[in-house]
């Protein structure tokens, strides 16, 4: 028998990248899908569906978490920033160009999770240690490049946002 | 600003996009597309008797579910063998979905079409397929023994069996040398299972308006998936369009087609009349795409007193998995590519490619070669440390030497020509290597050693590339190619090409790989080809379109050709940087129009004086426009290579392992662009760690992956990776205009024998089995304190 209540629809509030954007979704919807199918931001992306790979992280409310293991029904009212809302008014932001720079991304799957734990771990923690940068990214799964661009692109936005500030 | 950027670190044009949100994959298109899921064998080895829809039936949002008897008579067939080689005697390939038998977990048997993934899941648990277990054939050794049969009609369970032999030069087999040398040693080595495993799944999807088809899949060849997609479905090839989009990474598993899913989506499509997607999932991707490596190696081999090897004897047991769609090509690369930098006196190779109750076997990045790579340096650090020599002296001992190039190794490569190596300095790369890593001033320590690999690597396999480039009258080049790309920066490299051999700023440059509509005729991406193959034929369509674009500005400034160059856009005559003309108004000249677009189209009108009235507007033999096609068919494969080394320390409690150090030095020719070359194998060797250290594919004896998720399945975090020192040598490819050989695959190459060497030097016991867990290692620790029989017998 089919349970029954699984497709029950809620309305819900999300402020994504600074906009209130109201949506109907059923309980069981995963904030990815929902960021991704309802909203239609599809820059979060879904490498395992079960919170070990990284590639689906947003920042809720700030911090860093898997939009794969949250219902969006929990976070009704929540802010959430995804990688389409970490570039400003003039352009990609400091983490981003040091990504770019460094040659921290190749397939650019893992990239989108990599640049907001990144964003948060550097607001937090401005000049990170070469150990404190391998602590910070070691939730995120990168098959591509080895990772030794990544922590060089993390050192490389410290800096730059250190000069840009 | 100067457009020569071959050999330059550029940054990627791709990135932007990527970084910002705006990467188009695969589940990213398709917003209003019905979902498709599958019900998945769930047992190893079993004949369906019934499949029982009916409780799915009310599922709020189902719109179909599929059989196999569903299917029409074209599209149940088997799926293609893709490669068919003499020796593959008993290949068999899977249906799209199961009929009556299914051999192995993950083979799909139902196919559910819904409003949404969630529903069409929902339905798919509600579906009962009725099965009869049979007894599943798991492990190669099992498998020989035949007493099981995958295919009942494959006797021993083997697919196809190849020797292949190469005498010495006085004409003796490798079993005569060996029995005639000085010293002899025999051994058993073992590679476990690993898999591509790129962070995004495969997935298709495809739209339908009732008289053409288009299809987006996550595939590293959309051309032949489109040839495939036609023949299956009977349509018309040039009502096919097949394109594939930013990719999450391929690393070999992209490169199997049609899978079923390529099939049956379009199809879904075209019966419902309505958009159709699917996205698999991580399990699916563990349990129905392709996994590799398994093999098991009995090695004999016989050398003198220098450690110079005088024969060499493989027998290698390849683990096939259920079905055969990609051929044999992995064990035959393992069996030809294990010779490595070496010329070996005299050497045989017998393979037999084994059927078990397992996801099938294609390649991953290296394909068949880190086992072949294994087997070699294993069997040299023996010799070694049999002969009491130092490691690298003994492969110094065996290189071939930089004079004897080109090289025949005597054997049939994976393309079906001759193995001949175009060009290398294999004493140099190691003279460069032990520099790098302080070879000679490493001092062993208790529970440390070091290690060190090399490997030979057959890049750029054919038949060919095509490349087409147009410049159009706002004086933008756009470039496309037909093979895909999933990270490889085609974009970028591409574009160097280009900017380099047209003159133009590279901003003025744009790259499309892998979209049929843009180029029709390709192979596709894997074997470290593209670089080599769609970068020469770019160069060569490039130099076609220069040309052209000489010899029309030539009539405008009243110039001989041979006089005029092109820089930063702009043709002018050599030394008088006056007299020019940009490319858009020669593209403008090359196309003669009747009707003015704008205001420098009008140039080219037919009353605008440019044409002489006594000749036709477009010569004969010539095309309107400012394009050119050409294509690069290499007569064989380019031969990059590398050599790594590695320090490591193991904890003498917790037997845990730790990478130190790590130095490659790599050889693929011309650089195109050395970051991008660094980044491929900075990410090789990362994989090459995973399947060193971490990366398995546990089954148990029913034929069911313990591990099938990325909790179990242990891929290295930037925890696990150490820093990886490069150095570049450049030995140009004579076989192609450019030089180059290709580099994709490299780094993966030649880790497990480096860890292997460094931890055996560590402990001083024997490694023969990779992956190696702290928990082996221990055992190994164990067993070798109990004194244990080594695995290596000394012969003589």
């Amino acid at each position: 028998m089919r349970e029954a209540g699984l497709e029950r629809e809620r309305e819900i509030t999300l402020v994504v990248n600074g906009t209130a954007r109201r949506v109907r979704v059923p309980g069981r919807r995963l904030l990815s899908d929902c960021l991704r199918h309802d909203l239609g931001l599809t820059g979060t992306h879904v490498g395992c569906e079960h919170g070990v790979c990284g590639c689906c992280t947003v920042l809720l409310d700030g911090e860093p978490v898997r939009s794969c293991l949250t219902f969006a029904v929990t976070v009704d009212g929540s802010e959430i920033t995804t990688v389409e809302g970490l570039a400003g008014a003039d352009g990609m932001s400091a983490v981003q160009r040091a990504f770019a720079e460094c040659h921290g991304l190749q397939c650019g799957f893992c990239t989108p999770g990599f640049l907001c734990t990144v964003t948060a771990l550097l607001r937090d923690n401005p000049a990170p240690t070469d150990e404190e940068v391998v602590d910070g990214i070691s939730g995120n799964l990168c098959r591509c490049t080895g990772y030794q661009n990544i922590v060089k692109a993390v050192h490389r936005a410290a800096e730059l946002i250190a000069e840009e500030t | 600003m100067t457009t020569r950027l071959f050999g330059e670190p550029v940054q990627r044009r791709e990135d932007p996009r990527l970084l910002t949100g705006g990467g188009r994959y695969l589940d990213d298109l398709g917003s209003g597309a019905l979902a498709a899921a599958f019900v998945r064998s769930p047992h190893a080895h079993a004949r369906v008797r019934d499949v029982d829809v009916s409780a799915a039936l009310d599922v709020d949002g189902l719109v179909a579910i599929y059989t196999w008897e569903d299917l029409p008579e074209r599209v149940g067939r088997p799926l293609p063998l893709l490669i068919p080689h003499p020796a593959l005697t008993h290949g068999r390939t899977a249906y799209p979905l199961a009929r009556d038998v299914v051999r192995h977990v993950g083979e799909p048997v139902v196919m559910v079409v819904a409003r949404d993934r969630y529903l069409a899941e929902d339905a798919c648990a509600l579906i009962e397929v009725d099965y009869e277990p049979l007894k599943p054939v798991v492990g190669l050794e099992e498998a020989v023994q035949g007493a099981q049969l995958v295919h009942e009609d494959v006797p021993d369970n083997v697919g196809a069996h190849l020797v292949q032999e190469v005498p010495n030069a006085a004409g003796r087999s490798a079993r005569e040398a060996i029995e005639a040398s000085p010293h002899t040693l025999s051994f058993r080595l073992d590679i476990e299972r690993s898999a591509s495993m790129p962070l995004e799944g495969r997935g298709v999807y495809a739209r339908w308006d009732g008289s053409d088809l288009r299809v987006y899949t996550s595939t590293q060849t959309s051309t032949s998936v489109r040839m495939a997609v036609a023949a299956t479905l009977d349509l018309p090839l040039p009502h096919v369009e097949v394109i594939a989009p930013d990719v999450g990474g391929g690393f070999g598993v992209k490169i199997v087609h049609p899978w079923p899913e390529e099939i049956l989506v379009p199809w879904a499509a075209m019966r419902l009349g309505q958009e159709v997607k699917w996205t698999e999932d991580r399990r699916e991707h563990f349990i129905s795409s392709a996994h590799e490596r398994g093999q098991v190696q009995h090695v004999r081999v016989g050398f003198d007193d220098d450690g110079v090897v005088n024969g060499l004897d493989v027998t290698i047991l390849h683990d096939h998995g259920a079905y055969t769609p990609y051929g044999i090509i992995v064990p035959i690369i393992t069996s030809t590519q294990l010779l490595g930098p070496y010329r070996i006196g005299a050497y045989r190779v017998e393979f037999s490619a084994v059927y078990t109750n397992t996801v099938q076997v294609t390649p991953y990045r290296g394909a068949g070669r880190p086992q072949a790579v294994f087997c070699m340096e294993r069997t040299m650090d023996k010799i070694a440390r049999y002969l009491g020599k130092d490691r690298t002296e003994v492969r110094a001992a065996n290189f071939i030497r930089p004079d004897e190039f080109p090289y025949d190794q005597g054997l049939i490569f994976q393309d079906g020509r001759p193995l001949i190596y175009d060009s290398g300095d294999y004493p140099e790369m190691l003279r460069m290597l032990k520099e790098l890593i302080g070879w000679d001033d490493f001092e062993p320590g208790r529970h440390r050693g070091i290690g060190i690999g090399c490997y030979v690597e057959g890049t750029g396999v054919g038949p060919y590339e095509g490349g087409h480039v147009q410049i159009t009258s706002d004086g933008r080049v756009h470039v496309s190619t037909g093979l895909t790309s999933q990270g490889q920066g085609h974009e970028t490299a591409f574009a160097q090409i280009a900017a380099t051999e047209l003159g133009v700023p590279i901003e003025r440059i744009s790259v499309v790989t892998g979209d049929t509509r843009r180029f029709g005729y390709a192979v596709g991406t894997f074997a470290s080809r593209a670089a080599v193959v769609s970068g020469n034929a770019i160069a060569l369509a490039c130099r076609k379109v220069r040309e052209k674009a000489l010899r029309i500005a030539a009539e405008a400034l009243e110039a001989d050709p041979a006089d005029l160059e092109i820089a930063d856009g702009l043709v002018h005559v050599v030394g008088t940087p006056s007299a020019s003309i940009p490319l858009s108004t020669v593209a403008v000249l090359a196309n003669p129009l009747r009707y003015a677009f704008d205001e420098e189209a009008a140039k080219a009108t037919q009353f605008s004086g440019i044409s002489s009235p006594d000749k036709p507007p477009v010569a004969e033999g010539d095309e309107p426009g400012l394009e050119g096609r050409d294509y690069y068919s290499p007569i064989r494969s380019t031969f990059a290579a590398g050599m790594h080394a590695a320090i490591v320390e193991t904890d003498p409690l917790t037997a845990e392992i730790k990478v130190l150090r790590y130095a490659v030095v790599h050889d693929c020719g011309r650089l195109i662009n050395p970051m991008i070359v660094e980044g491929q194998i900075h990410g090789g060797v990362a994989q090459g760690i995973g399947g060193a250290l971490y990366e398995r594919m546990v089954y148990d004896g029913h034929g069911q992956l313990l591990n099938a998720s990325f909790m179990d399945f242990l891929m290295p975090y930037v925890t696990e990776i150490p820093h990886i020192e490069t150095a570049h040598l450049e030995t140009p490819s004579p076989l192609n205009p450019l030089g180059i050989k290709g580099a994709g695959e490299a780094g993966v190459i030649p880790v497990s024998a480096v860890i292997a060497g460094a931890i055996e030097d560590a402990e001083g016991i024997e490694i023969d089995r990779m992956p190696i867990s702290p928990s082996e290692l221990f055992d190994l620790r164990n067993l070798a304190g109990q004194d244990a029989e080594p695995g290596t017998q000394q012969d003589a």
